[in-house]
């Protein structure tokens, strides 16, 4: 292996590549659950079968080209047909593929088999984040991509775990089964962590099932894997593995979490904000779920992702502007916020947009909102 | 009566008509050819013009040349432009210009059917490269066009489905015509297992053609009824299921696999025997293994969607479905080696392109196997082994056959012997760079780069250099090519009717160039 990458670096000639982060990794990602090195067993003893093979058939091949050459004198035998040649290189080959496919045959058996799972977790992907709803410890949030924009914009160094973070990363206890519950909100995404060696597209209007055992406590990055849209490359997987305790003193200190912000949602509610106070608020909730499309000067992407500067809806009544954002628009990306943001966040959102970018529209409150919701 | 038949007939003695004429209106198969194939070379100047982007902006993290809207275009187009704009209409270049030749006959059944496929694809060809130009850019959803993301698009996403129906017409009328003309208009004597190997794909070529094109128009239809039309085929909301488009997608995208690739095997199959100097080895089972292939092609649809959620069982049919057609292409990369075994060998361009896809395309073909398996495949699904892997069937399979194919063929049509030397650079300087593009693309994948992503983690900015360099000088290195059949076509050594030493066939023994009619009357064959 090492010798395999010192080779490489000097096929690429070393000086001019300034390696970013040297990291030439050749295999599979180290497995971190069964399945994951049964994966990793497997892919292993067939490329070992197929080197094998590449080794014997070009070798003959090899042979051919340097010893029947016509430059060499060699003279053509007018061969062209032997029956049981032909029966063998069909029989051996067949008999070579059902002994690969036996063992990988008893993992697909055990990779489907999602019953008596420890724990639950529902996933929701959403275009350009993911949402996780653990359905017995009662607690759900988003994560999404904790990326700064400069970085990926080449105006700020990257951090060692460029795209491959998020805000709030997925939690789970180490060797309990998780089941993973995938379903989708918008289009098709692929919830994916190789280090686990679980994979399963989320599918928008049904329930798909996966599962993994994570075999030691760590944090394990993946990425959605199906094209998901303009932000494909931007919705990372971070799943941190915890003991017993950690995981439920994470679930208790979020479940606390979750009620601050339930009683302030409800306070909110009742009161009344500053349009300064909203636009502060809204700017960032604006950076975070709205700009991705709409791009952060409001001018969004010509024919694909309308201008919010100037449009009609947020120069015009309040309501429109409200109940598109709560349901959002059916047959494009335009997402139904109401499960997503609580009133005031909406609220300061929806007046964020009102009020910048040269915007007159009348500020909204969260009361507002939650008169719009059905 | 007898006595005129005995005559020549009439057209043997026109000449080719001067002017746009020609082209536009032509009913001769070797100018179709030609039109197809300068058509081809077009569409690979664009779509390849696309991936250095791709490259340039994968070059290093970072977005530095296109934004992700502008990737996934840049994506989308290069896989559609370079399946339905290069690749087949390549394969159908050959058809046109060969399979009349190889069998005796004197034109393609439908010569003024044959006019209107060709020039039903520059305007498809129009419409998919020119909708970058409508608001909202061209379709980003990648070329396999899966809902509900194809469905948010503007509108050049509908401008693509009428691109593609085109295209799909365009073809069907193509192989109805190849079909008929090799099953109609064989030479007296040339019997079904007479034919050359490559008449024998492009037949079974064409039938996988007519059977799924049709597939895919109603699969696109079905896409544009739920965008514009009200529609829930693929909405769940209305009872639809998503999974339904790429069942039905698969069902035409795994024979399109190798619609792709069995004229390949056919192209092979004629130049490796000439520079063996020893006849083709196995050439009834050769016909066997293609059969089979196009049989078992129609049956391993989802593994392309094993992560999709389907039961073990299916998974599992899928998987050694997949496996079996390992079999019969074994078969083939056995022959292609056997025929090489104790001939007498030369290594003219072609020749080197020939030995260089038996190669390379088993190393996609190894890939495939690893894919197959469904543990493995849950990893690497949509990952950049998976382009990879179709990269080396596609790029180091199918385009270097077409390579081989032009080398093989070109004294033929163009009446001159090709530059060897510049041939030589062209070669070596695309199968080393092809390697450096497409190998490392495998670690990628392996460590966990999914594909269509215009900026990457850190971990993957090594290989991702490498790749680039690769696909740098790789598609400069096409430039050759070009400049081979410039000045293959402007001059060079007179070419003989037997251009190539070991070469047989009835091709070999009209003059080279071949004339504008040939085999006025048909030859006898043995």
């Amino acid at each position: 292996m090492r010798l395999g990458r010192q080779m490489l670096l000097l096929v690429c000639g070393a000086g001019w590549i300034q390696p970013v982060v040297a990291d030439w990794a050749l295999n599979l990602q180290a497995p971190k659950s069964d399945i994951a090195a049964r994966i990793h067993d497997i892919h292993t003893l067939i490329l070992l079968v197929c080197l094998g093979i590449f080794v014997v058939v070009f070798g003959v091949m090899f042979y051919a080209l340097f010893k029947h050459r016509k430059s060499a004198g060699h003279q053509a035998h007018h061969f062209h047909e032997h029956a049981t040649v032909e029966v063998i290189w069909t029989v051996i080959p067949l008999l070579i593929l059902v002994g690969m496919a036996w063992p990988a045959t008893r993992a697909v058996l055990d990779q489907k088999d999602t019953a008596n799972p420890d724990l639950t977790i529902k996933v929701t992907g959403y275009q350009w984040k993911w949402e996780y709803d653990y359905l017995q410890d009662g607690v759900k949030f988003m994560s999404a991509s904790s990326t700064p924009a400069d970085q990926i914009a080449n105006q700020a160094a990257k951090g060692a775990h460029y795209l491959l973070e998020v805000d709030e990363p997925m939690v789970v206890p180490v060797g309990k089964k998780v089941r993973v519950l995938l379903t989708s909100h918008d289009v098709i995404h692929a919830w994916w962590v190789p280090a686990l060696g679980v994979k399963q597209d989320a599918i928008p209007g049904f329930i798909r099932d996966t599962w993994f055992r994570a075999n030691e406590p760590g944090t394990y990055r993946g990425q959605c894997a199906e094209l998901c849209g303009r932000g494909h490359a931007f919705m990372p997987i971070v799943v941190e593995v915890k003991s017993e305790a950690d995981y439920q003193a994470w679930l208790a200190d979020k479940r606390a979490g979750n009620q601050a912000r339930a009683v302030a949602a409800v306070a909110a509610v009742a009161k009344t904000f500053s349009p300064a106070e909203l636009k502060t608020r809204g700017e960032r909730i604006f950076a975070a779920n709205c700009a991705a499309c709409h791009q952060a000067d409001g001018k969004g992407l010509p024919g694909v992702f309308p201008a919010l500067a100037g449009s009609k809806i947020a120069n015009g009544p309040a309501a429109a502007h409200i109940d598109r954002v709560l349901r959002g628009k059916e047959g494009t990306a335009m997402s139904a916020f109401q499960e997503q943001l609580d009133d005031a966040d909406l609220a300061a959102v929806i007046t964020y947009e009102r009020i910048a970018w040269g915007n007159t529209g009348s500020p909204v409150q969260p009361a507002d909102v939650k008169a719009r919701r059905k | 009566m007898e006595a005129n038949l005995a005559q020549p007939l009439p057209q043997a003695h026109h000449a080719a008509p001067g002017g746009v004429w020609r082209w536009l209106a032509s009913t001769n198969h070797k100018d179709i050819g030609t039109l197809y194939f300068w058509f081809a070379a077009t569409m690979f100047l664009i779509g390849g013009l696309m991936a250095m982007l791709i490259r340039a902006e994968l070059f290093q993290p970072g977005l530095q040349l296109v934004q992700p809207e502008a990737f996934n275009q840049l994506t989308t187009l290069h896989g559609l432009i370079m399946i339905f704009g290069v690749i087949m209409p390549a394969f159908t270049a050959f058809a046109n210009w060969q399979v009349p030749l190889m069998i005796g006959a004197p034109d393609m059944a439908f010569p003024r059917m044959n006019n209107w496929s060709f020039w039903l694809l520059p305007v498809a060809g129009v419409f998919l490269v020119g909708s970058t130009l409508l608001p909202g850019g061209a379709v980003a959803g990648g070329w396999t066009m899966y809902p509900p993301l194809f469905l948010q698009g503007g509108i050049s996403y509908d401008l693509t489905i009428f691109a593609i129906h085109i295209m799909g017409a365009s073809s069907i009328m193509g192989s109805i015509n190849i079909a008929t003309t090799i099953l109609n208009m064989r030479a007296p004597g040339m019997t079904l297992m007479k034919m050359p190997l490559f008449v024998w794909t492009w037949l079974i070529t064409a039938f996988l053609l007519i059977a799924v094109m049709p597939v895919l128009a109603g699969a696109v239809t079905m896409l544009l009824a739920d965008r514009n039309f009200g529609t829930h085929f693929f909405d769940a909301a209305g009872g639809g299921d998503p999974v339904l488009f790429q069942h039905v997608f698969w069902f035409f995208g795994h024979p399109e696999v190798y619609i792709l690739i069995l004229p390949a095997f056919g192209i092979i199959s004629s130049v490796i025997p000439t520079f063996s100097r020893k006849p083709l080895f196995g050439y009834a089972s050769m016909v066997y293994a293609t059969a089979s292939i196009a049989i078992l092609s129609f049956l391993v649809w989802g593994h392309h969607m094993f992560t999709v959620g389907m039961p073990a069982a299916a998974q599992l049919y899928f998987m050694y479905a997949t496996l079996l057609i390992a079999v019969p292409t074994g078969v083939k990369v056995f022959n292609w080696v056997a025929t090489m075994w104790r001939g007498s060998l030369t290594f003219e361009t072609a020749m080197l392109f020939a030995v260089a896809f038996v190669c390379l395309f088993t190393i996609g073909g190894f890939s495939g196997l690893v894919l197959a398996m469904v543990p493995v495949d849950i990893q690497l699904q949509d990952t950049y082994y998976v382009v990879a892997h179709f990269h080396y069937v596609l790029v180091t399979g199918a385009l270097f056959s077409i390579y081989a194919g032009l080398y093989y063929w070109l004294p033929k049509w163009t009446g001159h012997m090709v530059n060897e030397t510049w041939g030589r650079w062209h070669f070596w300087l695309s199968a080393i760079s092809v390697n450096v593009l497409f190998f490392p693309m495998h670690f990628l994948g392996l460590a966990g780069m999914p594909r269509r992503i215009p900026d990457y983690a850190l971990q993957f900015a090594d290989f991702n250099r490498v790749a680039s360099i690769g696909g740098f000088v790789f598609g400069a290195s096409q430039i050759l090519l070009l400049i081979v059949i410039l000045k293959c076509i402007r001059g060079g050594e007179k070419a003989e009717a037997r251009a190539w030493e070991g070469a047989e066939g009835l091709e070999w023994t009209v003059p080279s160039p071949a004339p504008y009619h040939t085999f006025a009357q048909p030859p006898e064959v043995k």
